[in-house]
């Protein structure tokens, strides 16, 4: 018994029990991971998901010895992370969510450093160093500073001065948070490679299913609880016979038919656009789909079953757990709410639905508010957007796609009146920018990137901030104030402190005030990087419900399966145009893939092959 | 493996990194290197408080040859440029205006009570900026007494009864007998440039490296905090010293201060304070570890500190009680003391061996306050 319990905790790469972490403050307590039980073996991959704040961070810290546990014991590589620090230490790579980079280094110095500190002998280092090059892709700018890199060649390197030696046991944290699809794949390619060449054991913490959909253990995390562990399959199994697929009627947009078929969330727990369909998960089983659907929009809809997938379990048990910890209280008061505001969204969608019908037809004639002729931008020689020309009309959304450095940024950018436009036609909400920035400026709203509000305002105070810097009267803007958080759920949140609110909440106080003088055009700038997928689902619900009002959004992500909700979106990379349509056209473009993601690295890849081929030419 | 050589070779790396940086961020260059000289010639040239030309207006009311005589020792003088007016009037009229800071001025009958020995010479102030008008009223009576002097000598008589009277004027200043500030300025700016590289500038590199997440990164590695320290106190030691020797220079062959002491004495105790300083820095940036607030902090525990209360700028013993007890705190004062005694008076060994033991205490004391706050955890 006691020489098996040995044994068994010495092939366990990872040993939790009973693993707690608290973060004391001056006058607050947070419990980042609580009474954890966990086994991870040596010799396979496994990845932690969970929301922002489950506590994957923490455990990944602990197990490397960056914090030492409040309570329980953990062993990794069968030694006390604690005590034997320094041992594990020596035979763990960690790549934190931001690895440090020496940004005034270059990407050889960047490398030779890590291998000088983990006393990675010299003989062996050329070998190294080559194959790490070669596989990131990074051997012709061994001599740019790492500060001067895209967002995607500074993961890969980090990754590259992650792995100057072989670990036995790999910790990745977030490891392709921000980054491109294309990018994103690349690093998993030399992830896998290095795994099978050297018989890595890995742990990786991600917030995109498909990654962990790649490993052979998925534990699922959430407020610092284990809620369920297993392989992909056996997780997804949990929503077998639960999805089914409807096809999108003619007369309405797969956002609105996604909106009114999540809105009835007593019978469909989660909804999804994928191009001309959408998918949606039940409740249960029992449910006959096809009255659910003659209900919610009143028309004789085909409806077929899909298979699960790992999103809809993932979905399915944060509901539960949602349901669950919700008091009874609140749980009324929520119901109550939730029935109002269903009501008057159903209301609204109903009558958008009758609208839409007139609209999607209609839509070519419908007024353009955002008008681009050869839009160029130059920074000295470097030619960051280059000729792009495209036009936005009222009530739509609009998708911004590309890889890091495509010239995202520089298009919204001047799309928003931030930096001016080297040459070309820009007009916006009917003002050309080029003479009438401020004008133009009172009519849109901008969320960006960043957390841009004060956090150490409470919620309140940011909001009147940003409703006086607009300009609007006293009478007004209390009216707005109101209106904008009953809108967005913040009721009853009116004097936290912004900076402490949790991530989804914060998302929607951007969102709130970016809309408090009712803009014409709100531009999002990837709104929705490190919100959990329920924060999401509820972001486009209420995106759907800003378009049908006539708001026109013009927004960028990395999340590809958002793109579904844009009713036309344009691909960029290097300041270049390479595509611009519908979903659907997209995905004809990229090959007729069953996926936006593969339709965008398709796209992608056969323009650089046509332009290193242009090049070499 | 061999774990020194593994050692030397972390620190090796971590070192050359920093150094890298050093060079490539223009920031580090800026107050390492160039902000000192600044300094040195806003403290060695700007603040200089001597008096130097200061407009002066001289009235006879009456030309006497022994008047004049004695008025014109001040034509002589660097320290003042006078100008002779004709009458009361137009002197008043020059210091409303502000064009002179003093009038000196001899009465209708100053030759007849000067052969009484009773010679009245009135002395007006502008008394606005009151440390101006003191050195002015020490010098004028400095240089009015020597010429006094020499009339009384050329005249042979009454000798006596004004010897005794010049020699109670006569000034006497010891080891700054020039009574030049930069004299004392400039050992007073090398303690404000070893401060800046030492607590300023280190504080705020490993605060970046906090922000920036690398310190995080470095703690996974093998490498260890006396690794991580040193790699950090060797180049801003270096630097530091390379500051002190900018400033040395410009004593020498700018501000041509003296050096009475051994110049191995001001570079070791120099060193001394340069580890003190270094780990203060350390400390700050520990616990804020964030830039804008490891500027803050080193700001208003190493420098202003250094600057108003270590000696620098008043004398310690002529200020507060409740300042001088904070003066007496900092390390900044005693090797204020040790940088005076050795420019200016020489080498006064007891003076120097015990402000240079306040300051080993100080560098084991912070050095290892820092060791124990870098811990290689987040905790």
């Amino acid at each position: 018994m006691n020489v098996e319990s040995v044994r068994g905790s010495s092939c366990d790469a990872v040993h939790a029990q009973g693993l707690t972490r608290v973060f004391k403050t001056k006058n607050t307590q947070v419990t980042a991971l609580s009474s954890l039980d966990l086994r991870i073996s040596s010799g396979t991959m496994s990845a932690l998901v969970g929301p922002d704040g489950a506590g994957k961070t923490t455990f990944l810290r602990m197990i490397c010895g960056l914090l030492t546990p409040s309570a329980g014991r953990l062993t990794v590589l069968g030694l006390d992370p604690v005590r034997e620090k320094r041992t594990i230490q020596a035979r763990v790579g960690y790549m934190p969510q931001h690895f440090g980079l020496y940004e005034d280094l270059s990407v050889q110095e960047n490398m030779k450093l890590y291998a000088d500190l983990n006393d990675v002998p010299p003989e062996i280092r050329t070998e190294r160093f080559a194959r790490l090059l070669e596989m990131t892709d990074l051997k012709s700018f061994t001599d740019r500073p790492a500060g001067k890199l895209s967002g995607g060649m500074k993961q890969k390197l980090a990754l590259a001065c992650t792995l100057v030696r072989s670990p036995e046991l790999l910790l990745l944290d977030e490891p392709s948070a921000g980054v491109d699809p294309l990018s994103r794949r690349e690093l998993w390619e030399i992830i896998t490679s290095m795994v099978q060449k050297e018989h890595i054991s890995v742990l990786v913490s991600t917030a995109y299913m498909d990654e962990a959909e790649r490993c052979s253990m998925i534990m699922i995390l959430h407020e610092g609880h284990l809620l369920r562990c297993g392989s992909p399959e056996e997780l997804k199994k949990l929503t077998d016979g639960l999805c089914r697929r409807a096809t999108v009627p003619d007369s309405l947009s797969a956002r609105t038919f996604q909106a009114m078929l999540l809105d009835n969330s007593d019978v469909i727990m989660d909804a999804v656009p994928e191009g001309a369909n959408v998918r949606f998960v039940l409740t249960s089983p029992e449910i006959k789909t096809e009255e659910v659907l003659q209900s919610t929009v009143s028309l004789p809809l085909r409806c077929v079953p899909a298979n699960p997938t790992l999103e809809s379990s993932f979905m399915h048990l944060l509901k539960n757990v949602a349901k669950n910890t919700v008091t009874v209280q609140d749980k009324i008061k929520h119901a109550e709410s939730c029935k109002a505001d269903n009501n008057a969204a159903f209301n609204t969608l109903t009558a958008a639905a009758k609208k839409t019908s007139d609209a999607v037809t209609s839509l070519q004639q419908s007024e353009i508010v955002i008008e681009v002729r050869d839009l160029v931008r130059r920074f000295g020689t470097f030619t960051a957007v280059d000729k792009t020309s495209f036009e936005v009309r009222r009530g739509e959304v609009f998708g911004l796609l590309g890889p890091n450095g495509a010239g995202k940024t520089t298009t919204f950018r001047m799309l928003c009146g931030l930096l001016p436009a080297t040459s070309g036609y820009l007009n916006v909400a009917g003002e050309n920018l080029r003479s009438a920035t401020a004008q133009a400026r009172s009519r849109i709203g901008y969320v960006s990137q960043k957390f841009s509000l004060y956090g150490n305002l409470s919620v309140m105070e940011n909001l009147r901030f940003f409703g006086g810097v607009y300009g609007l009267p006293p009478l007004i803007l209390r009216q707005r104030i109101q209106e904008v958080l009953d809108q967005f759920e913040l009721t009853g949140h009116e004097n936290d402190i912004s900076g402490s609110l949790p991530g989804g909440y914060k998302q929607r106080l951007a969102m709130a005030a970016g809309l408090l003088h009712r803009p014409e055009i709100l531009f999002l700038d990837e709104p929705t990087s490190g919100i959990d997928p329920l924060a999401r689902r509820m972001f486009w619900r209420q995106i759907t419900s800003l378009a049908e009002l006539g708001t026109t959004i013009v927004i960028t992500t990395h999340f590809m399966e958002e793109a579904e909700y844009c009713d036309r979106m344009l691909i960029q990379d290097s300041g270049r145009m390479l595509a611009l349509g519908t979903p659907s056209e997209v995905r004809r473009l990229g090959g007729n893939s069953s996926t936006i993601e593969e339709a965008f690295i398709h796209i992608v890849r056969q323009a650089r092959a046509a332009r290193m081929a242009a090049g070499d030419a | 493996m061999n774990t020194a050589l593994c050692f030397i070779r972390r620190l090796n790396a971590l070192t050359i990194k920093e150094f890298r940086q050093i060079a490539r961020d223009s920031s580090s260059i800026m107050i390492g290197l160039v902000l000192p000289c600044v300094l040195i010639f806003i403290f060695g040239f700007g603040l200089s408080l001597d008096v130097n030309d200061i407009p002066i207006a001289v009235v006879m009311e009456k030309a006497s040859p022994s008047a004049r005589s004695i008025l014109s020792g001040l034509n002589g003088s660097r320290y003042f440029s006078p100008r002779w007016v004709s009458s009361m009037h137009e002197a008043e009229l020059l210091m409303h205006n502000h064009d002179v800071s003093a009038i000196l001025r001899t009465g209708n009958d100053f030759d007849r009570l000067m052969q009484q020995g009773r010679g009245e010479i009135q002395l007006i102030l502008h008394g606005t900026d009151s440390t101006t008008a003191n050195l002015i009223q020490q010098f004028c009576t400095a240089a009015i007494g020597v010429s006094v002097q020499k009339e009384l000598d050329r005249k042979g008589n009454l000798g006596r009864m004004t010897m005794s009277w010049a020699a109670n004027l006569q000034p006497k200043i010891w080891f700054n007998e020039a009574s030049t500030s930069t004299w004392y300025l400039v050992p007073g700016l090398i303690v404000i440039v070893m401060t800046l590289v030492g607590a300023f500038l280190t504080a705020l590199v490993m605060a970046r490296e906090w922000e920036r997440g690398t310190l995080e990164s470095l703690f996974v590695t093998p490498a260890g905090r006396a690794e991580i320290l040193l790699s950090k106190i060797i180049p801003y030691f270096l630097m530091g010293m390379g500051g002190l020797l900018l400033c040395l220079a410009a004593s020498r062959w700018i501000f041509e201060v003296p050096m009475r002491g051994s110049l191995l004495l001001i570079m070791l105790s120099s060193a001394l304070y340069l580890v003190v300083a270094l780990g203060m820095g350390l400390i700050i940036s520990s616990v804020t570890r964030s830039q804008f607030l490891a500027c803050q902090a080193a700001l208003m525990i190493s420098f202003l500190p250094t600057v108003m209360l270590s000696g620098f700028l008043f004398d310690l013993r002529s200020i507060p009680a409740i300042a001088r007890v904070a003066g007496s705190i900092l390390p900044a004062t005693y090797y204020m003391e040790i940088l005076k005694t050795l420019f200016l008076a020489g080498d006064n060994m007891s003076i120097i061996i015990k402000n240079n033991a306040a300051l080993a205490g100080y560098a084991v004391l912070l050095l290892a306050t820092a060791v124990r706050f870098i811990r290689k955890t987040l905790d």
